[in-house]
């Protein structure tokens, strides 16, 4: 029994490494907005920091584009995700999008970004590529399309980054859900395979996919780099001028920046419940059409949007990174050539110092945070095996709440809350932040295969006489092996491409790979941001290639384990 | 400006104290100064500084055993609100930031505030061979540094231009506006509240406006918009010829030398004579890049370095910021492969070899020798252009 | 106390609602079968006495098993083997690895390969000790299985339907190696099938449930 309640002790302790930091960062935003900062000489409460924020003139264009790019580019990626699915499930391209995924996922948010951005610029690759043969063009067109005001280059950046989340976890909950039958059944009565896929699987899969939408409509109208990278700039998103205002030398700002955070909260929630009154309208029209039986139209032509749409975002984002690399390796490039001059090592050997230095912090970071993050999952799933009780609905919320709660609303509490307490900024703070980001991944990424195990093995080896610690290491985790790797390139993953955490948190003195990339994208000089971009962008693929090397090493002579 | 009277009172409240490093006694603090990391806190947008700051972190790590680490920043107001929350917080010593590369309002605000650590700067070794008379290395937008930042770059305002597209030089603003309305989309400048962005602004304002003496005053009601409404109306004529109509800015200095290597526009300003040629030399820039100056001339101001208050590397501080006013580190910034800033120094007190080296040095192909750099104009006082900037981010920009 | 496994009115029930209920004793050496439709709750029977019962199952009464009780025992500790359908061998040792797991602690490592050496012999794979578990035919993972919890020295052995996967021949040579060694170490046996040749050839009591 004593053991028990010490394997019960891992998933409150879970909980807290969890939700204390977002609990003590909202409550460390909560106090300035109200105008309670005694490090800066202000007592609260009053609503002067509400009043501040409400006199910036750019406050209702700001609110109203973080608002219109978040909702966006979340119902976008989701009907590309739909429609992607629906219409290819179990056809041989099918693998391929499956196999595509990792890869796509593991590229940072910021890399993308950057890759985009040189992409789709009136002076970028496709305009290099089509002049001036097809164009006609010996100067690039002043067109805005980067930091365009309607955010729609910062859609396309989201929404090429997010399809494949949405994918993948959609292919999880496809794996609990049963497709192949019921299609088969809408088939035989009529129905073409998007229009059955969309009647009878999507309700029953939607359920499970509600939590990472949610994940990626508040990830999309919070986020900070990508903003910076492609968003409008006069005036930008509003987590970009709350990061602004954390940075300007007078304190008054902190407070206005406490007060738009608090909006920013309130804004994210306004959105989750626009979105649920939108789930609401999407079944209320579901069931109409069903019950009006008809049978779908213009299959081809949706089939044919989804994996346009969705070769287009992963072309987007690999052709970006293509771009990336040569700039990184390029001599003078003008417009219009669409190759550079000449290739040179200079680049990379201009920024070697820089470069060890940042990879060295970001592998310390995420390797810190991952070895934490698994022992603690393990830690739960093993608890949830030996007490009997799997993770309930709520819990599942709790896990994502890390994830549902702005960056921008709880971080720079955090940061004012360490610096009243005085604690020395340093690594330690920016692992334990990472850590509440990259837990929740690496539970949703090790959680099924771990539950899928089949349990049988572990009878047997007691039966054998082996207690419950020997069964852990010397059963469970051995034949375990690929997805424990995998969750934890997952973790590393995430760690890598952390922005605000390392910037707010690491109070200056951090630098990673991905901070760095996006402190140089505001220099503009293509080859530095190359050079990072392709750094950041391999210190997360190569924990993935890891993670299917090692299984078929390590088990290259157990043909039970190749599955 | 409640901010500031809350600065003041924190100031009044807990005064700095020179306590430990005294930069008289230069052999103990190079003693004290073996073993110490320096935080150096400095913009980062730049591959060139960045190069040149690695440089010099490896030659004090070298001659002196001071580790040097550059944070890099996005702005300065970073590393000020950094101190700022340390001093609020009550973290007096061990500071999380060692030296700042500063000037202008920030430096102010430091100063005013009692952020700063010394004074020092004069009492370093280099500073005999520092030019006190014919360079602005002593007043910092008309705030007296007072050994409170030691100086380590001269910077002059120039405009840079693609002769490919624009071959001919600009005289003045107004013809730089004639010639951006009539070649609309070819010219921009970095949004403000950036530095370079501001400077414009105030180039700006000095070559346009009748009264440029009232910019070496405070600014007061009663001069603002006599002075200022000349600057409104012809930003009103060249904003909707900028570069995407206006609406989007890059974001600062370094940002418009891709734009010109894009071939997106013809004209840029810049802080640095040396710029253009630097970046021809690292293949940023087209060779077709050349550099002109104002007939009426253009401003120029010190770069500095100061140290916080609660550093806790003072002495590795010291030592860094007098080997950056070396002559060797000097020549080395002024040379266009690496850097191409302007000296500090005063030719006529370096040794001889010394001087020989600068003299002997190419200053690059898009220079303008000293002579032809012509007249440095000074810098207005800094609350003209805090009220210039907040004006334009209204009519303009809706920034912050 | 008597040697042998006794079920002294164990009865199980889950939520409340009773589910089995068994009041026997299997001799050493003997075999007892347990029969009955699916659902009727014979696996959770042996899940109740390898000490592996689901959360929401409940169990009274004792069970005890060479004179000792084992009712309340940790699974790891009650020297109750388990044979089920799959041979659940572990896919990422080998087979003389598979066969070691269960041994005893203690010995040289000589002496250890010498005991897997001496049981792959008995089941007939003499040099199969560095294969692949895979890529043995389902006769031969039976009976590395098999031999797998001999070599652990169980008190008790028992079948979850542990001839159900194999083809008619092979099932009568499994039953009768698994009787012939249960017989010999004079193991009580605790069979579950719902095939009555089964229950034949093992000889001994039949208890029919539901």
């Amino acid at each position: 029994m004593r053991t028990t309640v010490s394997w019960g002790a891992l998933p409150v302790l879970t909980l807290c490494v969890l939700l204390g930091p977002v609990a003590a960062g909202l409550w460390g935003t909560l106090l300035p907005a109200f105008g309670h900062l005694p490090a800066a000489g202000q007592t609260g409460p009053t609503l002067a920091p509400f009043a501040d924020l409400l006199a910036w003139p750019g406050l209702a264009r700001s609110v109203w584009l973080s608002v219109f790019t978040g909702l966006t580019a979340t119902a976008l990626s989701l009907g590309i995700t739909i429609l992607i699915v629906a219409g290819w499930w179990g056809t041989r391209p099918f693998v391929w999008v499956q196999r595509a995924l990792s890869p796509l996922l593991s590229v940072p948010h910021a890399a993308a970004a950057l890759g985009l951005a040189f992409l789709i610029a009136p002076s970028g690759w496709i305009g290099r590529a089509v002049s001036p043969a097809l164009t006609g063009w010996d100067r690039p067109p002043d067109w805005l399309i980067i930091n365009d005001p309607l955010g729609l280059s910062l859609i396309a950046g989201l929404v090429a980054k997010e399809v494949p989340f949405l994918l993948l976890m959609t292919l999880a909950a496809l794996g609990q859900a049963d497709p192949t039958r019921s299609l088969r059944v809408a088939q035989a009565l009529g129905y073409g395979k998007v229009t059955g896929w969309i009647r009878c699987v999507l309700p029953r899969v939607y359920a499970q996919i509600r939590l990472p939408v949610f994940v990626v409509l508040v990830f999309g109208m919070s986020v900070v780099d990508v903003a910076l990278i492609l968003g409008p700039s006069t005036p930008p998103t509003l987590s970009v001028q709350i990061v602004r205002w954390m940075n300007d030398p007078d304190l008054a700002r902190r407070l206005t920046a406490a007060a738009a955070a608090l909006l920013q909260l309130g804004l994210v929630a306004g959105a989750l419940g626009l979105w649920c009154a939108g789930e609401r309208l999407a079944a209320w029209i579901g069931v109409r059409a069903i019950a009006r039986g008809g049978r779908g139209r213009g299959e081809r032509a949706l089939r044919g949007v989804g994996l346009s749409m969705g070769l287009v975002g992963a072309a987007a984002v690999l052709g970006g990174l293509a771009g990336l690399i040569v700039w990184s390796f390029a001599g003078f490039w003008g417009f219009p050539d669409a190759l550079p001059d000449g290739f040179t090592l200079r680049n990379w050997s201009r920024q070697a110092m820089a470069l060890k230095g940042a990879a060295a912090d970001t592998a310390l970071i995420a390797l810190a945070a991952v070895t934490l993050a698994i022992v603690l999952v393990v830690g739960c799933l093993e608890a949830e095996h030996r007490r009997g009780r799997t993770l309930t609905q709520r819990g599942l919320v709790l896990l994502y709440l890390p994830l549902l709660v702005p960056q921008t609303a709880f971080l720079p509490g955090i940061q004012t809350l360490l610096l009243s307490a005085g604690a020395q900024t340093g690594a330690g703070p920016v692992i334990l932040a990472h850590l509440v980001f990259v837990l929740p991944y690496v539970f949703l990424s090790l959680a099924d295969p771990w539950r899928a195990w089949d349990a049988r093995h572990g009878r047997v080896a007691a039966a054998l006489g082996a207690g419950p610690g020997r069964v852990l290491w010397r059963v469970r985790l051995p034949m375990l092996l690929r997805p424990v790797l995998t969750a934890l390139a997952v973790g590393i993953a995430v760690s890598v491409g952390q922005y605000l955490p390392t910037l707010l948190i690491g109070g200056g003195r951090i630098a990673t790979l991905t901070t760095e990339a996006v402190a140089l994208a505001s220099g503009g000089d293509r080859r530095a941001i190359g050079v990072f971009a392709v750094a950041q962008t391999g210190a997360a693929l190569v924990p993935f290639a890891a993670a299917l090397a090692i299984p078929a090493l390590v088990w290259r002579n157990r043909r039970g384990l190749h599955g | 400006m409640k901010s500031l009277f809350a600065l003041a009172a924190v100031a009044l409240a807990t005064a700095p104290a020179l306590a430990d490093a005294d930069p008289a006694d230069w052999a103990a603090v190079e003693a004290a100064a073996r073993g110490q990391t320096v935080f150096w806190n400095a913009w980062g947008g730049s591959t060139a500084t960045n190069d040149f700051i690695a440089w010099a972190g490896g030659r004090v790590a070298m001659d002196f055993g001071v580790t040097v680490q550059h944070l890099k920043l996005t702005d300065t107001a970073e590393a000020v609100t950094r101190v700022l929350s340390e001093r609020q917080a009550g973290v007096d010593e061990g500071g999380a930031v060692d030296m700042i590369w500063i000037n202008g309002p920030n430096f102010a605000a430091m100063k005013e505030a009692g952020l700063l650590f010394g004074p020092f700067a004069e009492s370093l070794p280099n500073w005999q061979f520092v030019d006190v008379d014919g360079k602005t290395v002593q007043s910092d937008f008309t705030v007296p540094t007072e050994g409170f930042e030691a100086p380590w770059a001269m910077a002059q305002v120039v405009f840079m231009h693609d002769t490919d597209d624009l071959p001919q030089r600009l005289g003045s603003m107004a013809a730089i506006r004639d010639w951006a309305v009539a070649n609309p989309g070819r010219f921009t400048y970095p949004q403000p509240p950036d530095f370079l962005g501001v400077t414009f602004l105030k180039q700006a304002l000095i070559d346009i406006t009748g009264d440029a003496g009232a910019l070496q005053a405070p600014v007061s009601d009663a001069t603002y918009d006599a002075v200022v409404d000349p600057l409104w109306a012809f930003l009103d004529t060249l904003t909707p010829a900028l570069w995407r109509d206006g609406r989007a800015y890059p974001a600062n200095g370094p940002a418009q030398l891709q734009l010109i290597a894009d071939n997106e526009i013809d004209l840029a300003i810049s802080f640095s004579p040396g710029e253009a040629s630097a970046a021809i030399a690292n293949a940023q820039l087209p060779p077709s890049v050349r550099t002109f100056v104002l007939d009426a001339g253009t401003l120029g101001n010190a770069s500095f370095v100061a140290i916080p208050y609660n550093s806790s590397a003072k002495e590795g501080a010291m030592v860094l910021a007098n080997f950056l006013m070396s002559p060797e580190a000097q020549l080395r910034a002024q040379d266009p492969e690496i850097l191409g800033y302007g000296t500090v120094l005063d030719m006529e007190a370096l040794p001889a070899t010394a001087r020989d080296a600068f003299a002997a040095l190419d200053l690059g192909v898009a220079t303008l020798s000293p002579a032809e750099l012509g007249q440095v104009l000074p810098e207005p006082h800094p609350s003209w252009m805090v009220r210039v900037a907040d004006d334009w981010m209204l009519r303009y920009g809706t920034g912050q | 106390m008597a040697d042998g496994l006794i079920l002294h009115e164990v009865a199980i029930a889950r939520d409340d609602t009773p589910l089995i209920a068994l009041d026997r004793t299997v001799g050493p050496g003997d075999v007892l079968t347990v029969m009955g439709p699916s659902g009727v709750g014979k696996s959770t029977l042996l899940a109740a006495i390898t000490g592996t019962l689901p959360p929401g199952f409940s169990l009274s009464g004792k069970i005890w098993l060479d004179g000792h009780d084992i009712t309340r025992a940790p699974p790891h500790r009650r020297r109750v083997g388990i044979l089920f359908q799959d041979d659940l061998l572990f896919p990422h040792m080998s087979v003389a690895q598979n066969l070691g797991f269960g041994l005893r602690p203690g010995g040289t490592a000589r002496d250890r390969t010498r005991l897997i050496d001496l049981g792959l012999m008995d089941i007939g794979l003499e040099g199969f000790g560095d294969r692949d578990p895979a890529t043995l035919s389902g006769g031969q993972k039976a009976r590395v299985a098999l031999m797998r919890m001999l070599l652990s020295d169980p008190c008790a052995l028992l079948l979850d339907e542990a001839f159900s996967g194999l083809d008619a021949a092979l099932r009568i040579q499994m039953r009768a190696l698994v009787f012939d060694r249960a017989r010999a170490r004079r193991l009580p046996v605790l069979m579950v099938t719902h095939d009555e040749e089964d229950a034949q050839a093992a000889g001994g009591a039949v208890i029919r449930l539901g």
